[in-house]
């Protein structure tokens, strides 16, 4: 039985005001009405009112979602397939470098794999902007996608997969009839994680793109770089609501689809024994 | 010559070794324990029994020290010992789980125990030697434990607790993850080295055969009561209710009403049916309810009517179970009732003198089924 | 056939995006700083052919990385990067361990909320969250204003552009790496050998010792490389937090080629950043290896 002792509620209590109180500040200052970020002065929400007027923010912000949106769902289809050859090819030649190009740009530094990009961009004469961020941000994230792919993969019972094709399903049709929706929410997860990945990203960013555009953390860094801002204090709240009410959301829909699941569970089991 | 049986708690000088004295215990509004009381003696192998939940193991865990008491006194050797931790108590416990651990070597694991007192290198080394002697397990010593077989990680277990020469060993469902066959073997193994070693067993089981074979007393616990303690012998031959009756073995029971008639009672069990004499458990009056339990094995069947026998009852045979050495007999007597007999198979089953639809004759002696109040 | 295409999809992608710019780089970390457009010598002009390819070859030499051996700034920067680097890691240990212990030894239907107020932040911008402590730790910040308050200090400490800034940004935003592994190891860790350790004649806090650690020792060992490698290429925290007195290796390459536009030396700063990272990256693999070995 694991109950709450002294020890452990002050643990997690320290823990966790760690890890949210500067976030916490952040958004209470967010609604302070002076331009001077560490003197509260009253609440007022006037710097959402300036950001949403700041036409640099907004573009930024909607080539960071563009990005996102395109690099997040290439990384899922190529993520997801290279989990599968990890997985299901079994040997082949050159297995040793594929699994390596995998797991190698997770613990690059993003100084080296933004450096090593732009080098290519440049050799290859690519015009760098909007496109070339895409290219990086894929490649990266596709790595992450596939690494989540592949440990839902692992535990897949493969005896479904041979159900379908024993009852008539062609290799194609057993994947996507079958695997594919049970494999769904690792998709799924690896596709919001390349999402949130692509939106955070800066260093590499920085390196692949060229004058025509500018991602929302470019912006913010560009900003940040000169000290604390009242504006960046309000984009920052906003990004962290909409994160946060994602999140929560997200698992208190899976939380009801586990709940539903034992619930049926039961309602069958009963009907089973009456 | 005369040798003495082991029966210290017919003794009224023996000092027993453990005493709980109206233990209650609660987790939150549960209640685990409710106001027992039990004395368990020196160099017993003593079990306790019982469905899930009854609180045998909250019982067993308050002897090691993991539960503390809501209420009352746990005295070990004269000594109150609610309050000490698991670690200052010379009793050591055989988990369920084994709980061996896993970055251990087999060694290490034995000698844990004993590197956590002043004990000197060589004294420790001798200790766990002896110890994977006694438990055959000297070729393992060196092996982690997820290299050993079920079987050897039990008596991984047995060793460790045993190391420390405790005054009382506590086992948890120790037999519970093997199988049936090694089981059985480890029972007796079991036996034997709690008698060697001379240490006060407790042992936590559901198992009713494994509680009558290894245990010199048996409990047998309820809703956080014990509902009898006794040899197993005496638990099966003479149950004080119908709940233990039919916790240990099969039984038949058969409700009527009672008539008590010099030492023994008559039960009216049907309308126009012979009266069952049988022997009663406490007295009973006139008309009172009573249970008749009656063990399979105790119960005659034959084609004619058997002369002389105290019981006989005329039936139909329903259903016959093939148990290999004996056959269950399902009989179902004129009112419905249905009956087990039980009969050993000292012919081939071809020969088999019953069959499906026979009518046959049950009979049986009035000392062979005792009548419960309850 | 179409085997042949799964594979070829995703690995030509990477050899393309991944592998052959690290060649490029390794090239580029070879040759010569040049005032011209790419700004180095010798470039491969395969239209002169096989003479083309050899001019190319002669042209590169070690020069970066002599260069680099001989200025002070890059040795010190790498050894200040790894040191750095170690420190955090464990600070960032001694603050996650008691969290994703208290996780673990949580109650059942506290754990899965608990574990999603540590991974929330992950999906937060890293950015924002370095940029977060900004206001707190400034001479004029919050942090200083509190103490002030409570009348422990007079004047206002220095913390940020100091390394003790860089050190807390860093524990801060790489928490939860830490404490995932390790509540990962704890939680699986079962109850009865702690009590087998009491039973046995150990304290709590022996029990702890002798159990409890050397169980989470692989979530320990992953939580610190987790940490540890990422760490010490970090660029974002030595800039917003760490100010000019903090040299990392990260805040170098970036300078090399954003500010001085040197691009071999910076393409030779990360060759020899990535040999430095090869061999925690290697013991990093072997560790996992050894665990997925185990809880097999």
């Amino acid at each position: 039985m694991r109950r709450f002792t002294w020890f452990n509620t002050t643990s997690l209590t320290l823990g966790f005001a760690f890890l949210y109180l500067p976030m916490i500040i952040l958004v209470i200052y967010s609604f302070n009405d002076s331009k001077l970020v560490t003197v509260w002065a009253g609440f007022s929400t006037r710097w959402y009112g300036e950001l949403i007027q700041n036409d640099a923010f907004l573009d930024a912000a909607w080539v960071t979602i563009k990005v996102a949106g395109i690099s997040s769902t290439l990384a899922t289809v190529l993520g997801t397939m290279a989990a599968i050859v990890m997985v299901r090819m079994g040997r082949f030649h050159g297995r040793t470098l594929f699994s390596g190009m995998i797991y190698a740009p997770l613990v690059m530094p993003e100084v080296i794999t933004g450096l090593s990009l732009l080098l290519l961009f440049i050799g290859l004469g690519l015009d760098r902007g909007v496109f070339t961020i895409i290219l990086a941000h894929t490649t990266f994230s596709m790595c992450y996608v596939s690494v989540v792919v592949s440990s839902r993969l692992i535990s897949f019972d493969t005896s479904l997969e041979e159900a379908a094709l024993d009852l008539g399903c062609s290799p194609l049709q057993a994947f996507r009839l079958v695997t594919l929706p049970i494999i769904a929410p690792a998709v799924i997860s690896g596709w919001l994680l390349a999402f949130t990945l692509s939106l955070d990203d800066l260093v590499i960013a920085s390196f692949t793109s060229g004058p025509s555009a500018t991602t929302l953390p470019m912006k913010i860094w560009s900003s940040v770089r000169l000290g604390v801002s009242p504006e960046i204090n309000a984009l920052s709240t906003l990004m962290i609501a909409v994160v946060t009410v994602g999140v929560v959301t997200a698992s208190l829909i899976s939380k009801r689809a586990a709940v539903q699941q034992r619930r049926d569970e039961q309602a069958a089991d009963r009907a089973g024994m009456a | 010559m005369a040798e003495t049986i082991f029966a210290p708690w017919d003794d009224p000088n023996a000092k027993p070794l453990i005493r709980f004295r109206n233990v209650t215990k609660r987790f939150g509004e549960f209640t685990a324990i409710d106001d027992l009381t039990i004395d368990i003696y020196e160099r017993e192998f003593f079990a306790l029994l019982g469905p899930s939940g009854c609180g045998k193991t909250t019982l067993m865990r308050m002897l090691g020290g993991f539960e503390t008491p809501t209420e009352g006194q746990i005295e070990l050797a004269g000594k109150d010992i609610a309050r000490v931790p698991p670690n200052k108590r010379s009793v050591n416990m055989m988990f369920q789980s084994y709980a061996l651990f896993p970055h251990l070597s087999i060694w290490d694991n034995i000698a844990f125990g004993l590197r956590r007192g002043r004990m000197p290198k060589a004294e420790i080394a001798n200790r766990v030697e002896e110890m994977l002697r006694l438990t055959r397990l000297e070729k393992f010593a060196r092996r982690k434990p997820h290299q050993i077989s079920g079987g050897q990680r039990q008596r991984v277990a047995l060793a460790r607790s045993l190391a420390k020469a405790p005054t009382l060993l506590l086992l948890d469902e120790p037999l519970g993850a093997l199988d049936k066959k090694l089981r059985q073997d480890t029972q007796f193994e079991l036996m034997d080295i709690q008698e060697r070693t001379g240490t006060t067993f407790v042992i936590v089981t559901h198992d009713q055969e494994e509680a009558m074979t290894v245990a010199s007393r048996v409990a047998v616990m309820e809703d956080g009561r014990i509902v009898q303690v006794a040899t197993p012998d005496a638990i099966y031959e003479t149950p004080n209710s119908v709940y233990v009756a039919d916790f240990i073995g099969d039984v038949n029971i058969i409700v009527g009403r009672a008539d008590p008639q010099g030492d023994k009672v008559h039960l009216n069990w049907a309308e126009g049916q012979p009266k069952f004499i049988g022997t009663p458990a406490s007295p009973f009056e006139k008309g009172q309810t009573c249970h008749y339990a009656i063990r399979p094995e105790k119960i005659s069947i034959s084609a004619q009517k058997p002369e002389g026998a105290t019981n006989t009852v005329e039936g139909k045979v329903l259903d016959i179970a093939y148990l290999g050495n004996i056959s269950t007999y399902h009989v179902e007597l004129a009112g419905g009732q249905v009956i087990k007999a039980q009969k050993a198979n000292n012919r081939r089953i071809s020969r088999r003198s019953f069959t499906w639809g026979d009518q046959v004759w049950l009979s049986w002696t009035d000392t062979a089924g005792i009548l419960l109040e309850r | 056939m179409r085997r042949f295409a799964l594979i070829a999809v995703p690995y030509l992608w990477l050899l393309a995006l991944f592998l052959v710019p690290f060649i490029i780089v390794l090239k580029i970390s070879l040759s010569d700083i040049a005032l011209a457009i790419p700004p180095y010598t010798p470039t491969l002009d395969l239209s002169e052919g096989w003479a083309g390819i050899r001019r190319f070859f002669a042209g590169l030499d070690f020069e970066n990385f002599r260069f680099l051996a001989t200025d002070n700034l890059y040795w010190k920067a790498y050894l200040s990067s790894l040191q750095i680097a170690a420190v955090a890691t464990l600070l960032t240990l001694l603050v996650g361990y008691p969290i994703a212990y208290g996780m673990a030894r949580a109650p059942q239907e506290w754990r899965a909320t608990l574990l999603m107020l540590v991974i929330l932040p992950f999906w937060t911008s890293f950015l924002i969250r370095v940029y977060s402590w900004m206001g707190i730790l400034s001479t004029e910040g919050y942090l200083n204003q509190l103490l002030i308050w409570a009348g422990l200090i007079e004047n206002p400490l220095t913390i940020l552009n100091t390394p003790v800034a860089v050190y807390i940004g860093i524990v801060y935003t790489y928490l939860p790496f830490m404490i995932l592994p390790i509540y990962a190891a704890l939680e699986k860790l079962d109850e009865s050998l702690l009590e087998a350790a009491e039973d046995l004649g150990c304290s709590r806090l022996t029990a702890f010792w002798l159990v409890t650690v050397p169980l989470s020792k692989q979530g320990i060992i992953a939580g610190c490389f987790l940490v540890f490698i990422p760490t010490i290429g970090e660029f974002v925290i030595p800039s917003l937090l760490g100010g000019s007195r903090t040299l990392m290796i990260g805040k170098v390459l970036w300078e090399e080629f954003f500010s001085n536009r040197d691009w071999p030396v910076a393409s030779a700063v990360a060759v020899i950043l990535l040999l430095i990272l090869i061999v925690p990256i290697i013991l990093f693999q072997r560790n996992q290896q050894k665990q997925r070995e185990t809880d097999t």
